[in-house]
């Protein structure tokens, strides 16, 4: 019986985080469900079982249900029936496994029907279902558009869909437009009111929809006539058993076959209104976007954890020479690096994702009662720290997961180039990783302001202040002269960028990768300190952050303010 | 009815011991295989009869306990489980006398069970049981066509086809790996009846424990020793059991000589014909 809880002991160690214990307290408000439902923990111990154990039914549909069904799912893929989408048989069978499994709404609160499950552990459900396929984690992993309507609707929108979600419908988020990707301030979709029929009525077109036939859309719409920016944008909630939208066709991607990514024609279909008029883009597409984004983080490290098992699987089979390849030190190294980055991912995944959890429930709180002093500066803290780690995590992994997933098919020589081996699907899901909610370089642009506003500062000087054991002692000290380097570089860079404007800019994604690097190293560090197996993979993860972190800063140290001129493009006449 | 059995399907190096007889510590008990096609077949009665239970009946020692609770993870209402020292080494006789003991008590509208266990293999608990308690009987059950109020309409899957049968209920259904995958864990399910215990599990249990599942009735799964069922004696256990293993035989697997077949259509041909005459093939 294949489980992907059970036999990652990875995934395992990060539910046991002794931040878990805070998130357990906020998320269950001393346990008073437990008189009302008899699915309730009673207290902390009992809800952490509960997570493991919900965790592990995921591992096993994962293993069991899920995973088999990727390769028939890719070559099937979904297709258009009377304006509707008919997904691939295989996706069919999944959510229904999933449905049967009651595992939707993981985070949705009990009255809504969820589990009431934090984050984090919503979080590695769909690195698991990513594991098995990243192109069905798509769709199962827009249920956190939930979590969206549950922050920011009506009490009358939330029981209306909240309880369809735990049932086991699907999401979408209608988003961009033809001119409107990464910037959405262009979105034109238009929104009238309908004073007879009172509601909301949606005209026009978008396209690149993940799931967009989905049961419960949420639709950027302009709802101020006149309007141009992203000021005149709302958000309304699509009921799809009301009808009015039409899906004109499915885009033909190079990967993630099985998750249909729609263009979607909209003719007077009602809509409701979520929260308050012009706020759509300005707080709630923001606040959908940092989930999405931890969800692709979560995607990006299962197919990690996917390509890098494929590879060793591979290496330890392939005899070439007389003996397996795995003993050749070319291939060791690059598994020792894939693993490496594997865990990495996952460890700033997990952090990021504990961080959110602690800020989203004092914030969930603060609509109820008044926090306590405080508690406003620990939401405060940790709100800062999501916001800081989010794109950190999300450009992170989803790179890792591209070099893992090349690095595989490496491994695979040949054989990995044909359709043979699960390792080609792998490449080709990957690289869309670093480019949708937000590509690479627009997680740079939300984190320079971290580098600037001194956030990964801090938190990296706070792990400074991490106990350290022997194994752990020296890299220690080499992350402290990594840091006084981040320092350095971030100081000439401010520097001449006052003489030379547009020179931050250019080094930005630099910046912020040094500053990942040594975020990341930490993270592990930690681990290390706590547990002998991560010693060996941690030395071999700051060593790789070593060699990236020193190229960056000498490039940086060798530049000069002419370089914004010289890197200037010009279009083609 | 459901057995909890050695998982013979991942067998290792330790899985017999040097007497020839299972080493039961070195394989992983779990629910036998046909068993959870038979609790799906019998979820999926309920299903279509809102108001009907499912209710899991196992013979075996204390830890059995864990298939019942498997099985209302997966949406079984509640479970019996039959335990004692009485029942210790019986066959497939003795063990269809005390469960059918054990279903005069209960007294089902149907019965439904997987066709055989992994570790016996021999597909007799099922009809005895049938025969015992007087009941029609269908096996190698595939599908659940219909049910209705006194009768059900089920497929057999048969050596060389199928056939759709109808019976009177109550009756036994045994059946077959062919059936419908049983629905996995539900997580709230889970949740919900996690610290569910029989009635010895109990009494070993902290007070805490204790008090916790006396306010939760769905939480205690119901134990009945040998008296609980009023059994003949003479016919429970190793008494009752008139299976008597002769000799084990440790099958060692040899490489013997190796054919050489070219690609010719003759060759390919008389391969054919012997795989076919060995039953190897068709």
């Amino acid at each position: 019986m294949a489980n992907f809880f059970s036999d990652n002991k990875d995934l395992q160690y990060h539910l046991s985080h002794p931040l878990m214990k805070r998130i357990i307290e906020l998320k269950e408000r001393n346990f008073a469900d437990a008189n009302v439902y008899d699915y309730a923990p009673q207290n902390t111990e009992d809800a952490l079982d509960s997570y493991r154990r919900v965790l592990d039914i995921v591992g096993e549909v994962c293993g069991e249900v899920i995973a088999p069904n990727a390769e028939g799912v890719d070559h099937e893929g979904p297709r258009v029936v009377n304006d509707h989408v008919e997904y691939a048989s295989g996706t069919v069978r999944n959510i229904e496994a999933l449905t049967e499994a009651g595992l939707g709404g993981m985070t949705l609160p009990r009255k809504y029907d969820g589990l009431n499950m934090p984050v984090t552990c919503f979080a590695m459900a769909n690195e698991m279902v990513a594991r098995a396929d990243a192109g069905f984690e798509n769709i199962w992993g827009l249920q956190d558009c939930a979590e969206t309507i549950n922050e920011f609707a009506s009490d009358e929108i939330k029981a209306k869909f909240l309880p369809r979600v735990s049932a086991g419908e699907t999401c979408a988020m209608d988003l961009t437009e033809p001119d409107a990707g990464s910037d959405l301030g262009a979105v034109m979709l238009k929104a009238t009111y309908d004073e007879a029929a009172g509601v909301w009525r949606l005209n026009g077109c978008k396209r690149f929809i993940t799931n967009g036939d989905g049961d419960i859309s949420l639709v950027l719409a302009r709802t101020e006539e006149g309007t141009k920016d992203a000021r005149g944008l709302s958000m309304l909630v699509y009921d799809k058993r009301d009808g009015g939208v039409k899906v004109r066709r499915i885009e033909n991607k190079l990967g993630i076959k099985g998750s249909p990514t729609c263009e979607l024609v909209f003719n007077n279909a009602p809509a409701t209104l979520v929260g308050d008029r012009k706020m759509g883009l300005i707080k709630y597409v923001m606040s959908l976007m940092n989930a999405a984004r931890l969800g692709i983080s979560a995607q990006s490290t299962g197919l990690c954890e996917a390509a890098y098992r494929e590879a060793l699987k591979y290496a330890g089979e392939r005899e070439q020479f007389g003996k397996p390849i795995i003993q050749f030190a070319a291939v060791a190294e690059m598994l020792k690096n894939m693993e490496a980055k594997t865990l990495a991912s996952r460890a700033m995944l997990y952090e990021t994702a504990r961080f959110v959890d602690i800020y989203k429930q004092l914030n969930h709180i603060s609509q109820e009662r008044s926090l306590e002093p405080e508690e406003r500066q620990e939401m405060k803290f940790y709100n800062r720290l999501a916001d800081g780690f989010t794109p950190l995590a999300k450009m992170f992994a989803s790179e890792y997961a591209n070099e893992v997933a090349y690095d595989s098919i490496q491994i695979h020589g040949g054989s990995g180039y044909m359709k043979d081996y699960a390792c080609e699907r792998l490449y080709r899901d990957a690289r869309i990783m670093n480019i949708y909610e937000g590509t690479t370089q627009l997680q740079v642009v939300a984190a320079i302001n971290h580098v600037t506003k001194g956030t990964y500062l801090e938190q990296i000087m706070r792990y400074e202040e991490n106990p350290r054991t022997e194994a752990t002692k020296a890299m220690g000290e080499k992350l402290v002269t990594l840091r006084e380097k981040y320092q350095k570089a971030v100081e000439r860079v401010e520097t001449i960028d006052k003489e030379a404007a547009g020179y931050k800019e250019f080094h930005s994604r630099r910046l912020v990768e040094i500053a990942g690097y040594i975020i990341l190293s930490h993270i592990m560090l930690r681990q290390a300190a706590e547990c002998e197996e991560y010693v060996a993979p941690t030395k071999v993860f700051v060593k790789y952050a070593t060699k990236k972190i020193t190229e960056a800063y000498s490039y940086i140290e060798e530049s000069e303010a002419s370089d914004v001129e010289l890197f200037k493009a010009e279009a083609l006449q | 009815m459901a057995k909890q059995v050695p998982d013979t399907r991942n067998v290792g190096k330790d899985a017999m011991t040097s007497e020839g007889t299972v080493n039961r510590a070195a394989l992983a008990a779990i629910f036998n295989p046909e068993d959870l096609n038979a609790l799906e077949m019998a979820l999926q009665m309920k299903d279509s009869i809102g108001t009907a239970t499912v209710h899991v009946l196992t013979m075996g020692p204390q830890r059995a306990a864990d298939i019942i609770r498997e099985a209302m993870f997966r949406g079984a209402d509640g479970g019996y489980l039959l335990s004692g020292k009485e029942f210790a080494g019986s066959d497939t006789l003795a063990t269809s006398y005390a469960l059918s003991c054990a279903l005069r008590k209960i007294n089902p509208d149907i019965i439904v069970a997987g066709r055989q266990a992994i570790d016996g293999d021999t597909a007799q608990v099922g009809p005895q049981v049938a025969e015992k308690l007087d009941l029609p009987q269908v096996t190698y059950a595939e599908e659940l066509i219909a049910i209705s109020e006194g009768e059900i309409t089920i497929k057999r899957r048969l050596e060389r086809g199928s056939e759709v049968v109808v019976s009177p209920l109550p009756a036994v259904i045994t059946v077959n790996s062919s059936a419908k995958e049983c629905r996995p864990r539900n997580a709230k399910r889970v949740m919900k009846f996690k610290y569910a215990l029989a009635t010895s599990e109990m009494a070993a249990a902290d007070e805490d424990t204790k008090s916790f599942i006396e306010q939760r009735p769905y939480l205690h799964i119901v134990e009945f020793a040998a008296a609980d069922v009023n059994p003949d004696p003479e016919q429970l256990g190793l008494s009752g059991s008139p299976t008597k293993v002769k000799k084990i035989e440790n099958v060692v697997f040899q490489a013997k000589e190796a054919k050489t077949l070219t690609a010719e259509d003759a060759d390919i041909e008389s391969l054919m014909v012997e795989l076919i005459s060995s039953h190897t093939l068709g």
